[in-house]
């Protein structure tokens, strides 16, 4: 097996899953680039997204299957709905996922609830590929993560992929799927490598991963946090203290009994999330543990969020924004020295 | 023709503006600050040419491409550049950075990170004038690829029917990052589809200061005196890449060179003498203009960072501090 980075991983995804099936189509704002310019050489291609992610696609497979569109973000994901409704997979890229807003209501109204609302016969297999995170000093309006966003919502699927191999077979598997799908991509988890197969082999959405066996504390980690609790957990392995971490990599549908069982195990849960504290996935999961797990605990569920506070462009505040490893050890030292005391 | 003093401010400007962004180029090459970076080199004129017909009290909104607003808007420069710089003392106190610079002590209402954000924020301000009896204005600058969003409709209809005073300018530079306007657009020009809402509109060379200044002149006046909703789409061209850091590969080379034919900066140093500024007089504003940008610069580098704990502070205007912070 070959080491891949996140982003060549999704390309692949993309590609693999395109020659498989004719109407997976990609929509988005410059995913290829240089439309108009066509007869201009450096034109095709130029940009394949802004991180580059879909680079080459369109080469590939042109550009009725690579549609570069206008910054009409509405207009397009509703497009993908209705295309998706007869016939076609879009995977459709917000650019960031502060952008939401824009075309928010062709997710949460159109999208999400098409299945429900007449009466189970309609599918929307159509993916929204996004990008989310801090740590680019790319300011409030370009940093935001807003999992619970989506989460929140019944009838769409959210993705939040942390390794290469998982953001491959996770988009696969996200692109075969009759639901809307919700594809987060961080974009400080985008250059980093690992092995990562070459058959296009799916992840079956729902299932959580175990990166670290561990008797003493669990720590859920959300995306780009699994770096973070690592960092963490062999911090505190020094100190004797033996941490698990679950990355439950989809969040809708959440791979309960992972968390569920782990936690019975170890008897302590710190969850991770980079978002914002309140209704977040770092709340939703504490609660899950709380009404679920509650027998076996011996701490209080903790969790290591970002502040109620928008992501700062400056770098010692966005720094000071996004969970460190010092603050996830700080936390799991809490859970260790709460059971200790009673 | 503006009178004597507003030309020499024109073209103190003019030459800020240019100097400015061409020092963020440099420093974006050698990564001496965070963040993107889009610089307003090719449109200076606009921001020139429109703000010398408004007053200092009359609002804009501005983009991620807010630096050349900012300066025209009499913006310190140096607190641009502190911003710029992530720095206690930036006009943002560091919060926002370089997509962020506003300054709403001069008129300015927000610089976007969403692409047409701004027309429906001007609406407002526009409307709030009209209703106080005040002849203040609103106008708002965005580029030719926000046309293609809602808000931008939904802005331009409402503007129309409440009959208010927003002057929509609309920056044509060619390209909406990698995709080229003459492709984007269904119609010839971004001031034809404005027929959909009865609004007068026209595309006026984005490249001269002084032509971008009569036609934004005329319409605010119509617009002080009662009058409603306007827009100019001025035409010019991106010189530089959608942000620093991209390789403009989708930019046929002749296409640029023609564009640079026309540069602003080249345009108006031609202008200066028919204007009675002889060779002397743009040197010695030019040379202000590198001394302002250096000083800015210079002490920004200099100026303190903000503490990390800042990051919790304006989140609202009243809320328990405690359930802003971390547990
Ligand atoms: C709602 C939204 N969609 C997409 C983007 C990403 N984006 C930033 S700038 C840009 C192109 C804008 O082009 P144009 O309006 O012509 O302005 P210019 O950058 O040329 O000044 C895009 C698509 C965004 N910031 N906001
Ligand atoms: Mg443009």
């Amino acid at each position: 097996m070959r080491d891949l980075t996140v982003k060549d991983a999704i390309n692949e995804a993309l590609r693999q899953s395109m020659e498989a099936d004719e109407n997976v189509v990609l929509f988005g704002e410059d995913i290829a680039g240089g439309q108009g310019r066509d007869e201009h050489p450096g034109a095709m291609d130029a940009w394949g997204g802004p991180f580059g992610v879909t680079k080459g696609l369109c080469t590939q497979f042109g550009r009725d299957r690579v549609r570069d569109t206008t910054i009409a973000e509405a207009g397009f994901f509703g497009a993908a709905i209705g295309a998706a409704m007869v016939g076609m997979r879009p995977v459709c890229e917000l650019m960031y996922v502060d952008f939401a807003g824009v075309c928010f209501d062709q997710m949460m109204n159109q999208a999400a609830k098409m299945r429900y609302m007449f009466g189970g016969k309609q599918n929307v297999p159509m993916v929204m590929r996004t990008v989310v995170g801090a740590g680019f000093r790319a300011g409030a309006e370009h940093s935001q993560t807003l999992y619970s966003l989506f989460t929140h919502i019944p009838g769409l699927k959210v993705v939040a992929p942390y390794s290469a191999a998982d953001a491959k077979g996770l988009l696969i598997s996200a692109i075969r799927d009759d639901d809307p799908v919700v594809f987060l991509e961080h974009k400080r988890l985008y250059m980093r490598a690992e092995p990562v197969p070459e058959a296009a082999e799916a992840i079956p959405l729902g299932k959580g991963r175990r990166r670290r066996a561990g008797r003493d504390v669990t720590i859920v980690a959300v995306q780009r946090m699994n770096l973070f609790a690592e960092a963490a957990a062999e911090t505190l392995a020094a100190e004797g203290i033996d941490v698990e971490i679950i990355d439950p990599r989809t969040y809708s549908p959440l791979d309960e009994e992972m968390i569920l069982s782990s936690v019975g195990k170890t008897g302590r849960a710190v969850i991770v999330d980079e978002s914002h504290p309140r209704c977040s996935l770092a709340t939703d999961i504490a609660a899950l543990i709380a009404e679920k797990g509650f027998a076996g605990l011996k701490a209080p569920v903790l969790k290591v969020t970002g502040p109620h506070a928008p992501v700062p462009f400056s770098p010692p505040m966005e720094d000071y924004y996004i969970p460190s490893p010092e603050r996830i050890a700080r936390r799991v030292r809490e859970a260790m020295d709460f059971s200790k005391r009673s | 023709m503006p009178p004597e003093s507003t030309v020499r401010w024109m073209y103190q400007c003019l030459f800020r503006i240019r100097f400015f962004e061409e020092r963020i180029q440099e420093l974006a090459r050698e990564k001496a600050v965070p963040g993107y970076l889009h610089t307003y080199l090719g449109s200076e004129a606009i921001a020139v040419g429109v703000m010398a017909a408004l007053r200092q009290d009359d609002w804009i909104t501005s983009t991620y491409r807010s630096h050349g607003h900012a300066i025209a808007k009499n913006v310190d420069l140096c607190e641009i550049a502190a911003e710029i710089h992530g720095r206690r003392t930036g006009v943002c106190k560091g919060r926002g950075g370089s997509m962020h610079i506003s300054d709403f002590d001069k008129g300015m209402l927000g610089a976007f990170g969403i692409v047409a954000a701004g027309p429906a924020i001007a609406l407002g301000a526009a409307l709030q004038e009209r209703r106080k009896g005040s002849d203040r204005i609103a106008v708002s600058f965005f580029g030719d690829g926000a046309v293609h969003n809602g808000v931008f409709h939904e802005a331009a209809g409402l503007a129309k029917l409440w009959n208010v005073p927003l002057l929509l300018v609309c920056e044509n530079n060619g390209y909406a990052e990698a995709t080229a306007t003459d492709w984007h657009l269904n119609t010839e020009t971004v001031a034809d589809m404005m027929a959909a809402y009865a609004m007068p509109a026209r595309t006026v060379d984005g490249m001269d200061m002084f032509t971008v200044y009569e036609a934004a002149s005329d319409a605010v006046q119509r617009m002080r005196q009662g009058g409603g909703p306007e827009l100019i789409e001025f035409k010019s061209y991106r010189f530089s890449g959608q942000y620093e850091g991209d390789e403009q590969a989708y930019q046929p080379p002749a296409e640029v060179s023609k564009a640079r034919a026309r540069d602003p900066v080249l345009l108006a140093r031609n202008t200066a003498s028919q204007l009675g500024l002889g060779g002397a007089a743009i040197e010695a504003l030019e040379a202000a203009a590198h001394r302002d940008v250096d000083d800015a610069f210079a002490r920004a580098a200099e100026a303190a960072w903000p503490a990390p704990e800042d990051a919790l502070e304006e989140v609202y205007v009243a809320y328990p501090k405690d359930r802003i912070a971390y547990a």
